[in-house]
């Protein structure tokens, strides 16, 4: 993480706007991929982006990026200023999102300090001759049906969409002539300050003279002509003047509301001038409540991280003081007490907040799934189109970086071997179009992400008769549930495709999907009906950081049993108990039969208390299975941070990690999951 | 700057070529390479058993809010196990970013052992089962036996007890 540091500021910002801008490009062609035609305000953003890329590429004098972002810009200058009839979409959506991939590919390389590289002249050439097309079609009148009638449809619809917007939004659009009083000298300044102050109130502003700040001379140019400034804004027009005669240097005003975009700003359009990327991104805000940027700072990752642990450290330097033994051979502590519980409280406050700094919504990694549906049923001549839901559920950003590579094969199996080839559906009588599901919701302290396709479903017969035969499981089909048997397909070195696609059929895939969900400790779930499509949910836990947990005692040990996964806890009478002729022993609460596991017998701990009757019984649940730990004792809640077992040990079925106690001592954090698990 | 950095790693190097921290196991005296230790810990502190390892794993301990494993290197000998006292050191020792501490019943000193005073231990085809060991230092009239740390550390216990079933290619 500190290696960013070491960057140039410069390149660093260059490199995360651009890379923002480049998602947020992607994500608008896309969305408006569907409705198949481009509104004029998109037009004007794409525009707009490729011309922010261009100048701030051109600055760092990454020429590549530039001449790739300056193409595009031509071709959306020349879409915007003539509306040619015969657009194709799908091939501007190509060419666009070629650059876009080209960009981020150099972006990246900048990032590994590797030399940019990459060729654009065969992007620039594509863009360039499909520019030279439209060019040489517009005048002829060509009707094809199948294109997009931009001319007619888009310019009614901007034509609409205007007027919508601004009595939704109440965005209007102004023009301002600004006269500074004559005698008041640096009028570029004077200028600059108004623009300033008003990107605060106002959207997308333009202004003219441009070069206000760099260049001098322009003072001239607005004590004889007028400082023009050309924004939108939600306040009314009485507003707005009250705010630009406060300026004690504004002689006098020209405000006026412009009804369409006319040629009377097309001289102003041209010579547009990038002020700064948040005004950029502010008309964003309206659309976009997920994306919303308003009022925020971005924050190293690293020092995010660094302060988890500090916070870590206090929690358990807290326990420390609170539990200290030497407090017991103290007198009175009603004092003490209090400060503790004060002092308890504001940890617990301070934790909540940097856990929630550090949640991160899902609709970004959700929403570059978007593309590669796209671009998958595109190339394997499907139709497919997939259903966000949920995007706005938040996760801890360290998880959020183990979640992209699972999503991204899980729905590429999906697209790829799930959804059938298009005959096929027909053949079937399902609907044409099929249908990807991608959904998060929060349950618990944890989160699930379901990627659901109505597609042909998994093949049991298929996947038990290859997992036999590559010795991937050994227990007789009759033991196996269904949910085993498909689980078979997370183990490395699974796949039942023939064919090995462009897309998948390695037999990676899944064992990848596992691997960095069980790393974030989630657990993957394969439900699957044939011929009605296949359900894979990834349950994660919220956070990883530190977790809630009950102490219980077992002879001299200390176990951590999370709270979340506690259901409750009695003291059993000795008749409670009844053992099977196989020697497990149940217990029924509430006319519900439960297993329970001596936790001394488990992991072989030496403990005066056997009797059930002396201890303690505690359900716990995962997945709505339920088990009875007997313990010792209970000894009380406590925040535990979470860390990880050495990895010499391996890895320790139903034991999830350790912690810190407050006496200093190391303390192992039972996996309620994998303890449930039947061997 | 990478250069410096180099030079100074290269000294580092240089100084602590040769040099073994030499501690008792029962009766032997064994060396470890000096470049491996991170510290030494005097005296037990409390180890926290672990379920389901070898019995020469005796648990973790809380290293300055570090938790690292700690093997009885007397058990990994597949010796007796002996009781610990306050002569009983653990050596905490750092190899591939796997920090580990070894118990052993007493820590002696540090020595030079130039490489032409080390040997070979006796050839495996003559029958001599040799898994810890990597050569066999003189310093003096004594003998100190060259711990091979990779070797200790292997856990190929632990490869049997998670071991999956052969992956097809």
């Amino acid at each position: 993480m500190y290696k960013g540091f070491s960057k140039e500021p410069m390149l660093e910002m260059f490199i995360f706007e651009s890379l923002q801008l480049a998602e947020q490009l992607e994500q608008t062609i896309l969305a408006n991929e569907k409705a198949r035609c481009l509104e004029q305000n998109v037009i004007n953003e794409i525009f707009r982006i490729m011309h922010t890329i261009k100048g701030s590429a051109a600055m760092m004098m990454f020429d590549g990026i530039a001449s790739v972002a300056h193409s595009i810009e031509d071709l959306f200058y020349y879409i915007r200023e003539s509306c040619p009839e015969n657009l194709e979409y799908s091939t501007i959506c190509d060419l666009v999102l070629g650059s876009i991939d080209y960009i981020k590919r150099e972006i990246a390389k900048l990032e590994q300090d590797c030399d940019l590289d990459g060729d654009p002249k065969a992007l620039i050439a594509a863009v360039g001759e499909y520019l030279s097309v439209i060019r040489g079609n517009s005048g002829e009148n060509t009707a094809k049906i199948d294109d997009v009638p931009l001319l007619a449809a888009g310019e009614k619809k901007f034509y609409i969409a205007t007027s919508k917007s601004s009595v939704e939004t109440g965005n209007i659009r102004y023009r301002a002539l600004v006269f500074f009083s004559s005698d008041c000298e640096m009028e570029n300044i004077r200028a600059f300050n108004i623009v300033h102050q008003l990107k605060d109130q106002v959207e997308e502003i333009d202004y003219l003279p441009a070069d206000i700040i760099e260049n001098n001379a322009t003072a001239d140019f607005i004590r004889e002509n007028g400082f023009d400034i050309l924004f939108t804004s939600r306040l009314v027009p009485e507003r707005l003047k009250e705010f630009f005669l406060k300026d004690p240097f504004v002689d006098h005003l020209d405000l006026r509301v412009i009804e369409d975009e006319g040629p009377v700003d097309e001289p102003l359009k041209a010579r547009k001038q990038i002020i700064a990327a948040d005004t950029e991104e502010a008309p964003e805000q309206g659309r976009q409540p997920v994306n919303c940027r308003q009022s925020m700072i971005s924050v190293n990752v690293g020092k995010l991280d660094q302060l988890m642990d500090m916070v870590g450290e206090l929690v358990i330097s807290e326990a420390m003081v609170t539990f200290n033994p030497d407090l017991a051979t103290a007198v009175s502590l009603d004092n003490f007490h209090k400060a503790v519980r004060q002092h308890r409280k504001i940890i617990n406050e301070l934790q909540d907040i940097v856990m929630s700094i550090r949640m991160v919504p899902l609709s970004m990694t959700f929403m570059k799934m978007n593309r590669i549906v796209r671009d998958m049923s595109k190339k394997l001549n499907k139709d497919v189109i997939l259903e966000i839901s949920g995007e706005d559920t938040e996760v801890d950003k360290n998880i959020i970086e183990h979640l992209s590579d699972p999503l991204m094969h899980l729905i590429r199996n999906a697209t790829d071997h799930g959804i059938e080839s298009r005959e096929e559906r027909k053949r079937l009588g399902k609907p044409p179009v099929a249908r990807v599901q991608l959904e998060a919701k929060n349950e618990g302290g944890d989160v699930y992400i379901v990627v659901r396709d109505d597609g042909a479903g998994l093949n049991k017969e298929k996947i038990l008769v290859k997992a036999q035969a590559q010795g991937l499981i050994q227990k007789p089909e009759s033991e196996l549930s269904d949910r085993e048997i498909y689980s078979a397909i997370l183990l490395p070195g699974f796949s039942t495709t023939e064919v090995i696609s462009q897309f998948s059929g390695r037999g990676v895939g899944m064992d990848v999907v596992a691997k960095n969900i069980e790393a974030v400790r989630g657990t993957v779930l394969i439900d699957s009906s044939p011929g009605l499509g296949t359900t894979v949910s990834l349950k994660i836990p919220l956070t990883l950081a530190i977790i809630s947990g009950m102490q219980v005692k077992v002879g001299n040990a200390v176990y951590i049993i999370p709270i979340t996964s506690i259901k409750e806890s009695f003291k059993a009478r000795p008749g409670d108990i009844f053992v099977d002729p196989d020697n497990n022993e149940m217990i029924m609460v509430r006319g519900r039969c439960y297993p329970v596991v001596r936790l001394h017998r488990r992991y072989q701990v030496k403990t005066d208390i056997t009797e059930i009757a002396d201890g303690i019984i505690v359900i716990v649940e995962n997945d709505s299975r339920f088990l009875c730990l007997f313990a010792d004792a209970l000894l009380g809640e406590q925040q535990v941070v979470v860390k990880a077992l050495p990895k010499f040990m391996g890895k320790i079925e139903g034991i999830s990690g350790c912690t810190l106690l407050g006496n200093g001592k190391a303390c192992l954090i039972l996996d309620v999951a994998g303890l449930i698990k039947p061997d | 700057m990478s250069e410096i950095v180099g030079e100074v790693g290269r000294q580092e190097e240089d100084t602590q070529k040769g040099k073994f921290l030499t501690f008792l196991v029962g009766k032997e005296e064994y060396g470890i390479e000096i470049k491996y230790v991170t510290e030494i810990i005097g005296g037990i502190q409390a180890i926290t058993e672990v379920p389901e390892v070898p019995e020469y794993v005796k648990g973790i301990i809380n290293l300055r809010g570090k938790i690292i494993p700690v093997m009885d290197v007397n058990l990994r000998f597949r010796k007796d196990a002996r009781d610990y006292d306050d002569r009983t050191c653990i050596i905490v020792i750092d190899i591939d970013d796997l920090s580990v501490g070894l118990i052993v019943d007493n820590v002696a000193e540090v020595v030079s052992i130039a490489d032409e005073e080390i040997v070979p231990p006796p050839d495996a085809r003559a029958g001599f089962q040799n898994r810890y060991i990597k050569g066999i230092g003189k310093a003096g009239n004594a003998v100190k036996l060259l711990l091979d740390c990779q070797r200790l550390l292997s856990n190929e216990h632990l490869e049997s007890l998670h071991q999956f079933p052969d992956q097809p290619k």
